[in-house]
């Protein structure tokens, strides 16, 4: 694992009376209150949560988009980040779906007694970078302890607001045929960082997650393109083929895929031939489907590949008139297939 | 990436199409035996290819398939005993029991865990030295040689907290039980080549002699399988029938002397029941006599009991190129992939869920 960020900050854990999270920290009294003031206040600083109130007031003006969004990852901590990041990129970006650039998060966290102390203050760490990366304040959250057993170390929820762009208009109804399929990274990373540190699956490989705030290239899109944007989502859990599937049965639109023109790494595409994953079901983390007018496309691919986070931008299939409702393959030989809705989790196969 | 992209070469994926059609002068049906095959075939598209002369016909070589539903119940039972933790591989969690999979009993309190080798079984045995844990050692013989040694391993280590309930099957005798039926409408074979791998090739000669049926063995590219199906169409044409290989480039024709030297110390040949088919003689695996402290099915004292299978499933005549799914009464409505009846409609490889996309794709009533 990389160097931790509280090494890397020389932000050493406060001295405190404990090292691991007991139950009284979640009781309200004076451990909570020692808890957050040497924690959450002391590391997210910021005039609204010197108010150390329940709640904060912030000003909004303009349309305004609001999204939440639960993070529960084993293990926590994985290549390329921990679950601290995906809180805050997970609601960012849920945010910038909307066409909304994000403005305020709150935090809540469910600590499982017995938690490691030190893995709870790289995690606030790592959201205070995570934040300030993405632009965003946290401006109020809640803590709770859970009895050993009853969690799985730590459970965050955050909730985001964030002003939406004045030319965006995206929604699945404004999909039509003709209209082009972009992916702004490469797939299935996250996914399989996160599989390959899991416990009893263990595999050797340099694979991070791409956990990463994507607002500033859809913000960019929306400045150059507006309405011609018509759907955005990001293809995190059940990856890219049930963020299309949904798309194309709310629509009962057929969405047309190019399996050579899909982004990805070779050890990704390794690791998953290896396993017998389907890398169109792994999660993703940094990356956003966007699906724009035929004019546009070209030019939407050119906009991102501006971007660090958006260099590997490809178009990869179109949206069309058969098959209405499902998402159809065009696989790397020339065949076809239906790349369907998965009943469950996606499981490893035997052979 | 090398060693896979030149077997999904686009103009040689077309060379071989164009020969396959052009070869074609009548109806033919091959069966693929492995699982793997089948997802090869449906994944990149290439039944889609096939002139409609050739019939794919889905084999029994779907591990997770061919579990007979006692094993499952078995394993499950075991799994809500305190103290006892179970190992499966992935993609047998989601096959219906008789009352649940393992999934839902994972979800309702039974301790099951996930791995990708029965070594990784192993390691879990040792971290947790107050538990016993079973590995449900499933497979053909291409998993037998790592379960075998997984066995090795833990008599060696001294654990004896560490058993497998095996449901191994071996595919010749299972050819020879779906050729000897007489309404079996199998004209050729792709034999598996990962099972060849680690057997070789000799089992399958007098196969082919007793049942003038062509063999081919065949690896899991687009281009292996397409060129295991257009020389198995060749000598169809041709009527002969002979043992080829296909998958020269990992397949011996003695298989692999080591692999089965492991088998051979831990497993002894026995009579299975093949979930769909019912009982085939010599073909699976137990463990043997010297190792019968790893044997799950004595170390818990396991009964043999016969379990019903869903009245309305016609998964064995599917397994056996008897039928197709969409001839089944269930399919598409009392079966679906969130909703399994049988154990084909739960992977990706299963023939009934494959027909069940197909079908959606071509807009064609999946009640046929």
């Amino acid at each position: 694992m990389a160097e931790k960020l509280s090494m890397r900050l020389q932000c050493p854990v406060p001295k405190m009376d404990f090292d691991v999270i007991q139950l009284g920290h979640g009781s309200g009294g004076l451990m909570t209150h020692r808890l957050l003031k040497s924690g959450v206040f002391e590391v997210l600083q910021n005039e609204f949560l010197r108010e150390e109130h329940d709640g904060s007031i912030v000003d909004l003006t303009g349309k305004t988009a609001i999204t939440t969004d639960s993070f529960v990852v084993s293990p926590v901590f994985f290549p390329g980040g921990n679950i601290g990041d995906l809180a805050i990129n997970g609601t960012v970006n849920d945010l910038a779906m909307c066409g909304a650039k994000p403005q305020y998060l709150t935090l809540a966290c469910i600590l499982e007694e017995g938690f490691a102390l030190e893995d709870y203050w790289e995690i606030l760490l790592t959201i205070r970078e995570a934040g300030k990366a993405a632009g965003v304040q946290i401006v109020t959250g809640d803590t709770k302890v859970v009895e050993k057993g009853k969690g799985d170390g730590i459970f965050i929820n955050t909730t985001g607001i964030g002003l939406v762009h004045p030319q965006a208009d995206i929604s699945v109804s404004k999909i039509r045929a003709g209209d082009v399929v972009v992916v702004s990274g490469l797939v299935a990373s996250h996914g399989m960082a996160i599989l390959s540190v899991r416990e009893g699956l263990e595999f050797e490989t340099t694979l991070k997650s791409d956990t990463a705030p994507v607002h500033d290239m859809v913000w960019a899109l929306l400045d150059q393109f507006g309405p011609e944007i018509r759907f955005l989502r990001d293809p995190t859990r059940g990856g890219l083929a049930s963020t299309l599937n949904e798309a194309a049965s709310q629509r009962k639109i057929g969405i047309q895929l190019e399996q050579n023109s899909i982004p990805m790494l070779d050890e990704v595409e390794g690791a998953c031939e290896l396993l017998g994953m389907d890398p169109l079901y792994v999660a993703n983390e940094g990356i956003f489907i966007a699906i724009v007018a035929p004019g546009i496309a070209d030019q939407t691919v050119a906009k991102l590949r501006q971007f660090p986070l958006g260099k590997h931008a490809s178009i990869i299939g179109r949206v069309v008139n058969d098959n209405p409702g499902q998402v159809v393959l065009n696989s790397s030989i020339g065949g076809k297939r239906v790349v369907a809705m998965l009943a469950g989790e996606q499981l490893p196969r035997i052979c | 990436m090398k060693y896979l992209t030149e077997y999904r070469d686009v103009a040689l994926v077309q060379e071989y199409v164009r020969r396959i059609h052009q070869l074609v002068t009548k109806p033919w049906s091959i069966m693929e035996i492995c699982g793997g095959q089948t997802h090869g075939l449906v994944k990149n598209g290439i039944l889609e290819m096939l002139p409609e002369q050739v019939t794919m016909v889905h084999g029994p070589g779907c591990p997770v398939c061919v579990t007979p539903l006692h094993l499952i119940d078995d394993a499950i039972a075991l799994a809500y005993q305190p103290g006892i933790i179970l190992t499966s591989f992935g993609d047998m969690l989601r096959v219906p029991g008789s009352k649940e999979s393992l999934l839902e009993a994972k979800a309702n309190g039974a301790n099951i865990q996930m791995v990708y080798s029965p070594l990784d079984a192993l390691k879990i045995a040792q971290k947790n030295p107050d538990k016993e844990v079973v590995f449900f050692a499933v497979g053909f013989e291409t998993t037998a040689p790592a379960n075998a040694l997984s066995v090795i391993q833990a008599a060696a280590l001294g654990l004896n907290n560490y058993s497998i309930l095996t449901s191994h099957v071996l595919v010749p005798p299972a050819m020879e039980a779906i050729l000897s039926d007489p309404e079996t409408r199998v004209d050729g074979f792709l034999a598996a080549g990962h099972v060849c791998t680690i057997m070789g090739m000799e089992e399958y000669y007098p196969i082919a002699e007793k049942y003038r049926v062509p063999i081919v063995v065949t690896g899991f590219e687009p281009i292996d399988l397409l060129i295991g199906i257009y020389e198995t169409l060749k000598q169809l044409e041709a009527g002969s029938y002979q043992v080829d290989n296909q998958y020269a480039r990992v397949v011996q024709f003695g298989g692999n002397p080591q692999a089965k030297e492991i088998i051979g110390k831990v497993f002894i040949t026995s009579d299975r029941i093949w979930r769909g088919i019912g009982e085939i003689p010599g073909s699976g695996y137990e463990v043997d006599q010297d190792f019968s402290g790893y044997d799950a099915r004595i170390k818990f004292a396991l009964g043999h009991r016969e379990v019903p299978e869903h009245p309305e499933c016609i998964a064995g005549q599917i397994l056996k190129g008897l039928r197709k799914p969409i001839h089944c009464g269930q399919f598409g409505k009392g079966c679906t992939p969130e909703h399994p009846l049988g154990a084909p409609m739960v992977s990706s490889e299963g023939a009934c869920a494959a027909y069940y996309h197909f079908a959606q794709m071509k807009n064609e009533t999946i009640n046929g």
